[in-house]
């Protein structure tokens, strides 16, 4: 058991310094864990953080806790000699701790449009030490990307599209611009019906009249409890012609906002939601 | 248990031998919470491997020294004062308010502590760069108490006249600057990134993740002597039972007494949340439990209330990151299961006698 114990952790603090790539990775963040099992080293990965959900089976994997609140010994339980995470991960606290561990810690820039993807799929494959595979699929995302924006580009009259990060208790919290749903929504060729403000902001019931949004746009399950009928029988938003034609889109969070390496589908999806009539 | 003592009308000699082994016991209770502390975690390492080391004189290894040193004795460290410097603040603050649910966070300066760390949460991205590298990961911590010592001081200032501070203008006040510090914070909140968002929610809960010898170093002195401080404090308080006159006529400088709990308060509660955020219940259910056990002499209320707050805190932090290992809970939602049913178990019981 102890000599066990001692050969992990001289595995542990020897990785660092052997030219190997990593054989053990906390993947931290869903579309730096999406990108990681999209160029095969699914197998390699030990642990990951609440917000990797797909592909399914890393359900099954240890999770260490929200993406900017790990903790430092949870982190280490997973004996870890990689550890990929997305912007933002922390808390700083924590990542120095992992630093003092010699942990070699990768952060991946964040991306809002298809040069940011494909920075962000060869950043991860850097790391892992399959560069070659990364430019492929780097390459692959950028032209379908390229593919989907070009059809998008063709829409004449743009449809406006209101997402709504929650809709809890009738108060509605609405992306403007500077979002990744605002950057999903014109890559999808529709139009932020919300361009007042950055981020994420509650809406009132005149600023949702004004918005006039033709489309709703929620992550899956944040648009129930409204009493049968849904969001849209909201007041203000029953009054949209969104509510008038019933036109609520729901996508998974991850899949919608992830810009991971099934961004191209996503934005497919959300362009067929959109023009139902293109066919 | 203490129902049967309470109806046998226990002497004063009775209640301070009780009281003297209940302190002793509390020793104990929190030398094992502290082992067990440091004993267990989601990270593999022997408690006992690591001590014979030390005890050889040979180094740790470098999991030992992150995992002990830099992980579980920062927190330990930290879980301890904050506990400690909680309860006691909670103990003077009910016995300066001559008023059973009195808690920092009622008068105001747990709101202005928070506060302060949400705006430098919010706008801490505005301060000038020179500044803001010269207190860096402090930032948030000295905010926070900076927020709660100016929450205690406006707070002082409305309710003293002519030298005199009126306890009922106090709690009124303090309840308007609660309100006031609330919507500051809401206005801060409306204004506030996404990222920033995350981070106070979770700054919101309260957790001790975040313990380090650097944020120790900052708010240990301060939660150190203000607690030290309240050892002054256990005589007038004791005297200021039976009301402020009669505590005068027992020679006790009433207003010098008043200052300095009202500082010690500030002080230790400034401190305790800026290390680790919002944590409730401790203040509150602390000092009722050791009332119930052992009776309202501060003398001995204030060092077994250090006592009890520093090992149900530890206690309640090993939970926090045992239930859910490798992630953790923050330790807000820990004391506030077991606080909550503990206080509403002592509203019951006492009923008759917290009739306000």
């Amino acid at each position: 058991m102890r000599a066990l114990r001692l050969a992990a952790l001289a595995a542990l603090l020897a990785a660092p310094l052997a030219a190997e790539p990593a054989q053990r990775v906390l993947s931290v963040g869903g579309a730096v864990t999406e990108t990681v099992f999209a160029l095969g080293a699914g197998d390699r990965v030990v642990a990951r953080d609440t917000t990797s959900t797909w592909p399914p089976e890393v359900e099954d994997l240890p999770d260490v806790g929200y993406v900017r609140r790990l903790s430092p010994e949870g982190v280490l339980s997973v004996a870890p000699d990689l550890i990929l995470a997305e912007e933002g991960a922390g808390p700083p606290e924590t990542v120095r701790i992992l630093e003092a561990a010699e942990i070699p810690f990768v952060t991946i820039p964040d991306a809002t449009d298809a040069a940011g993807v494909a920075a962000k799929i060869e950043a991860v494959g850097a790391a892992l030490g399959l560069e070659e595979r990364a430019a492929d699929l780097a390459a692959e995302v950028q032209a379908e990307i390229a593919a989907i924006e070009e059809r998008s580009a063709g829409v004449e009259r743009p449809a406006r599209v209101l997402f709504l990060l929650s809709a809890e208790g009738g108060r509605l919290l609405a992306s403007g611009t500077e979002t990744a749903a605002d950057a999903m929504i014109r890559l999808a060729g529709g139009a932020n019906a919300v361009t007042g403000f950055t981020g994420y902001k509650p809406l009132t019931d005149e600023a949702v009249l004004a918005a006039a949004p033709d489309v709703v746009l929620m992550m899956e399950g944040r648009a129930e409890g409204h009493g049968g009928s849904g969001v849209l029988s909201h007041p203000a938003l029953a009054a949209t012609p969104a509510g008038r034609d019933g036109r609520l889109v729901e996508m998974n969070g991850l899949y919608l906002l992830g810009f991971g390496p099934r961004t191209a589908q996503a934005v497919a999806d959300l362009h067929r939601a959109l023009y139902p009539g293109e066919g | 248990m203490v129902a049967i003592a309470e109806a046998a009308a226990p002497t004063a000699g009775d209640r301070r031998q009780r009281a003297r082994r209940t302190t002793l016991g509390l020793m104990v209770l929190t030398l094992v919470a502290a082992w067990a502390s440091l004993a267990t975690g989601a990270a593999e390492v022997s408690l006992a491997e690591a001590l014979g080391r030390l005890a050889r004189g040979e180094p740790l290894t470098l999991h030992q020294q992150v995992v002990l040193m830099d992980i579980r004795l920062p927190r330990l460290a930290t879980g301890l004062l904050v506990g400690a410097a909680l309860a006691v603040s909670g103990a003077v603050m009910q016995g300066l308010f001559r008023n059973p649910l009195a808690d920092p966070g009622l008068v105001g300066v747990g709101a202005g502590a928070g506060l302060g760390a949400v705006t430098a949460i919010v706008l801490g991205g505005f301060l000038p760069a020179s500044l803001a590298a010269l207190t860096g990961t402090y930032t948030v911590p000295i905010a926070a108490f900076l927020g709660g010592w100016a929450a205690t001081l406006i707070l002082y200032r409305v309710s003293t006249r002519a030298g005199r501070t009126s306890v009922a203008t106090m709690l009124l006040a303090g309840i308007a600057l609660g309100a006031l510090a609330g919507a500051a914070t809401g206005l801060l909140v409306y204004v506030a990134d996404d990222q920033q968002l995350r981070d106070l929610t979770f700054w919101g809960l309260g957790s001790l993740a975040g313990a380090s010898w650097t944020k120790l170093a900052v708010a240990g002195p301060i939660m150190l002597t203000a607690m030290a401080g309240t050892l002054w404090l256990a005589r007038g308080l004791n005297g200021l039972a039976l009301g402020e006159a009669a505590a005068a006529h027992m020679g006790i400088a009433v207003q010098r007494m008043k200052n300095l709990a009202i500082l010690a308060v500030a002080g230790a509660t400034g401190a305790a949340v800026a290390v680790s955020g919002g944590i409730g219940f401790v203040g509150i259910v602390v000092p009722h439990l050791l009332r119930l056990a052992t009776g309202p002499d501060h003398r001995f209320l204030l060092p077994n209330a250090a006592l009890l707050g520093a090992s149900l805190l530890v206690g309640a932090d090993i939970l926090s990151r045992s239930v859910i290992a490798p992630a953790e809970l923050p330790i807000g939602i820990v004391t506030a299961l077991l606080g909550a049913p503990v206080f509403l178990w002592i509203l019951l019981r006492r009923r008759g006698v917290l009739d306000l």
